[in-house]
């Protein structure tokens, strides 16, 4: 068990008429769909569609920043999980990079009893590779996945030592939790504000070149491959390293990766603002990269989005681009943001997002797969497709509002989120 | 709130910023060109000081050491009658931790018409401009921009050699750290001259091309050149690690500006302060090829025309301000 979340009632409801559409089990169409005590009870042809209104499995986010312990002023495991729930999320695993790092026994075993009290959605907890997350020794892996770690990171840093990777990948075997790495070679990424391009000449801020990214990849697909382990590559950003990643997958190394709504709707061409929210690492790239990973996208090179939701203070944002912090918060927008840009233009289809946010990260982190189906606990989220509303800081339920989208209109919106069976969201 | 504060003075223009040379159309570059000259007639009068901006509050927030910016921008701010206050980040509440933003509303609380900013961080006068109700101009954002150096400069080259539009300008040196470079490719693109950057392959940032630039390593192509416009060599970027060029020596050979390298008839310019023997020879810097006093005299006139511009209507009333005088 891999997923911790506050207990309770399981719901009763039925949802008339919606367009049922669950890209991974091949459902599509009208239904009545009753729900039980948390679990799908009937699925039936319904006799008028309701319009704009789409009923699809709940989203599995891979990559949340809860800033849970350290900076509860940031985000809470409470406050986070809200903006899953309210984002269409019925499984969320959250980053060790917090302070203490979750790199031992007792800093999980605390969140997990933090999660038991107050998830909202079910939310997984991924542990350190490196102690301290100072890439120089392994946590006790065995251990924190008996705990009930969800997988391994070292996220926000990179596993500098090739030595220290090969061991993690070996060591992986005895975990049996999965490895997502962060993937940037620091002396080349050194200092690096934005995308290292012609904005970042204009601007004079200091490049991060996307070769920095790519040739850690290539790096540790290698070594995955050596010793024949899995890889989950986080926020692939350019369109080198959805190359190195669609390589590796053609040799058959067992790599996964996954793309943030930001670099698949924004370039850095919106730095130009110089609006820290639309400071992160990795960078936003250029329109060659982002065209790329929607190609990755569509042929499932990257099966999965993650919106690596970053929470910041806003006094932390509020400060000249070269001092901020990376990082931007998403849960709350994903969907929106994706549906917005993406698919209304037609850039990509409905059925290949919803399947990319729910079933692709559900499979690489080998979670409970949601499924809109008789028999099934409920893991299902009511869009409205239709919907227009304005991103604002006062509805926002994260603690911190550094998003991107801030006084954005954005088209379809999540009506309900329905999670193990409980609805944990209803607008 | 923008009434109230406003009331009982003559009507100003809307709120405005010089942030990048990129906030200026040819035209706004003409107009101040324009009140540069009018206004630098006015600096051969005994009697140099001007009523024009009487009562006028200009702040100077510096957070990097500077000289020759900030005494430009005070003298300006004074030859026109504005008052003047300059805050340096040492010895003041910024050695406590005090966020930009916190200092700006505090600034913001004395009501300043202007607020000059020099800072060590890109988008820090962006940040002013976001928290207080004045009129901002960027004294230099890290490696980002300088407008007003940019604008002095073009003074500069148009009272050396009569013209703008067709010029060739070689900017050499560390293009890569230099906001000066940055903001003068635009602003020469803006005005119909043409520029070529001449540089170690090491400090061309990749893509600078899309500022409408040409670039190029071999330092013999700026005998093709009008204007040389050499950069200071950033000795704190050689540092050991660093690596932009293997030694300040093989840089001098390379890329230093001696005098077989500049041609009769260009002109040579340098932002200053200059590394003597590093990247121009003293035998350069001292010949009446060079207008680095030009430069500073410009930084003057130019400085109070972009202030005046800010706070004023225009060139109509600049006439006026002198007869009054």
């Amino acid at each position: 068990m891999t997923l911790f979340c506050r207990g309770g009632a399981r719901d009763t409801l039925r949802i008339e008429g919606a367009r049922v559409l669950d890209p991974a089990g091949g459902v599509d169409g009208a239904f009545d769909v009753a729900i039980e005590h948390g679990r799908i009870t009937r699925l039936e042809p319904a006799a008028e569609a309701a319009r704009g209104l789409v009923l699809a499995p709940a989203f599995v986010d891979p990559h949340v920043h809860l800033r849970t312990p350290g900076r509860e002023d940031e985000e809470t495991v409470a406050s986070g999980t809200a903006a899953a729930a309210a984002g269409g999320y019925c499984a969320i695993l959250a980053m060790p990079n917090t302070d203490p790092v979750v790199d031992c026994a007792s800093v999980l075993g605390a969140l997990i009893e933090a999660a038991r009290a107050e998830a909202v959605v079910p939310t997984g907890f991924v542990a350190a590779i490196s102690r301290g997350l100072r890439g120089d020794q392994l946590t006790e892996m065995a251990e924190l996945a008996a705990l009930g770690a969800a997988g391994f990171s070292d996220d926000g840093k990179p596993v500098v030592s090739a030595g220290l990777m090969r061991r993690a990948l070996q060591y992986s075997a005895v975990a049996g939790r999965p490895l997502a790495l962060h993937e940037e070679e620091p002396t080349l990424s050194r200092d690096g504000q934005m995308h290292e391009g012609a904005v970042s000449a204009e601007l004079g801020l200091a490049g991060w070149p996307s070769v920095a990214e790519s040739t850690m990849i290539e790096r540790d697909c290698a070594l995955a491959a050596y010793e024949q382990r899995s890889l989950h590559i986080m926020h692939v950003s350019a369109r080198e390293s959805v190359a190195a990643v669609r390589a590796a997958q053609a040799r058959g190394v067992a790599v996964t990766a996954e793309a943030t709504p930001h670099h698949l709707c924004l370039t850095d061409d919106a730095v130009r603002t110089l609006d820290t929210n639309v400071k992160m690492n990795p960078p936003l790239r250029s329109e060659d990269d982002r065209q790329a990973l929607l190609d990755g996208l569509r042929d499932g090179t990257i099966a999965c989005v993650a919106t690596d939701h970053a929470p910041h203070a806003r006094h932390e944002k509020d400060v000249p681009f070269e001092e901020a912090p990376f990082g931007v918060i998403g849960l709350e927008t994903a969907f929106s943001a994706l549906y917005t840009f993406l698919v209304e233009p037609g850039v990509l289809p409905l059925e290949l997002v919803l399947e990319r946010m729910s079933a692709g990260p559900a499979q690489a982190f080998g979670l409970p797969l949601p499924r809109i189906a008789e028999g099934e606990v409920a893991n299902v989220v009511l869009l409205d497709l239709e919907a227009r509303w304005t991103v604002s800081e006062e509805e926002t339920r994260s603690r911190s509002v550094n998003s991107w989208l801030l006084g954005r209109t954005l088209r379809g919106a999540v009506v309900k989120t329905v999670a193990d069976g409980r609805v944990v969201f209803a607008a | 709130m923008a009434e109230i504060r406003l009331a009982g003075r003559p009507p100003s223009p809307p709120r405005r910023h010089l942030l990048a040379v990129s906030d200026l159309g040819r035209e706004d570059v003409e107009r101040i060109l324009g009140t540069a000259a009018t206004l630098a007639r006015s600096l051969d009068r005994e009697v140099k000081k001007l009523p024009a901006l009487r009562g006028r509050l200009v702040v100077n927030l510096f957070y990097e050491s500077s000289t020759r910016t900030l005494s430009s921008f005070d003298l300006a701010a004074k030859r026109l009658s504005a008052d003047t206050m300059s805050l340096r980040s040492s010895g003041s509440s910024v050695d406590k931790g005090e966020s930009l933003k916190d200092t700006a509303l505090t600034l913001a609380a004395y009501d300043p018409d202007v607020i000059v900013i020099r800072h060590p961080c890109i988008g820090a006068p962006q940040v002013v401009a976001g928290a207080t109700a004045a009129h901002v101009v960027n004294a230099g954002d890290g490696k980002h921009q300088h407008p007003t150096q940019a604008l002095l400069d073009l003074y500069t080259m148009r009272e050396a050699l009569g013209r703008l539009e067709g010029l060739h300008v070689a900017i050499v040196g560390d293009v890569l750290h230099s906001r000066v470079a940055r903001s003068l490719v635009e602003a020469l693109a803006l005005v119909g001259a043409r520029t070529t950057l001449v540089a170690p392959p090491t400090l061309l940032p990749r893509g600078i091309e899309a500022l409408g630039c040409a670039t190029t390593t071999d330092i013999r192509e700026i005998a093709h050149a009008d204007v040389v416009y050499v950069l200071r060599m950033q000795h704190e970027r050689m540092l050991p690690g660093a690596a932009f060029v293997p030694s300040l020596r093989e840089y001098t050979a390379l890329w230093g500006i001696t005098p077989d390298r500049v041609r009769a008839g260009q002109v040579v310019m340098h932002p200053g302060p200059m590394n003597r023997g590093v990247e121009i020879d003293p035998r350069v810097a001292d010949s009446g090829a060079a207008l680095v006093s030009e430069q500073v005299r410009a930084g003057l006139v130019v400085r109070m025309a972009v202030l005046y511009d800010l706070l004023t209507s225009g060139p109509v009333e600049i006439v006026r301000a002198l007869e009054v005088a």
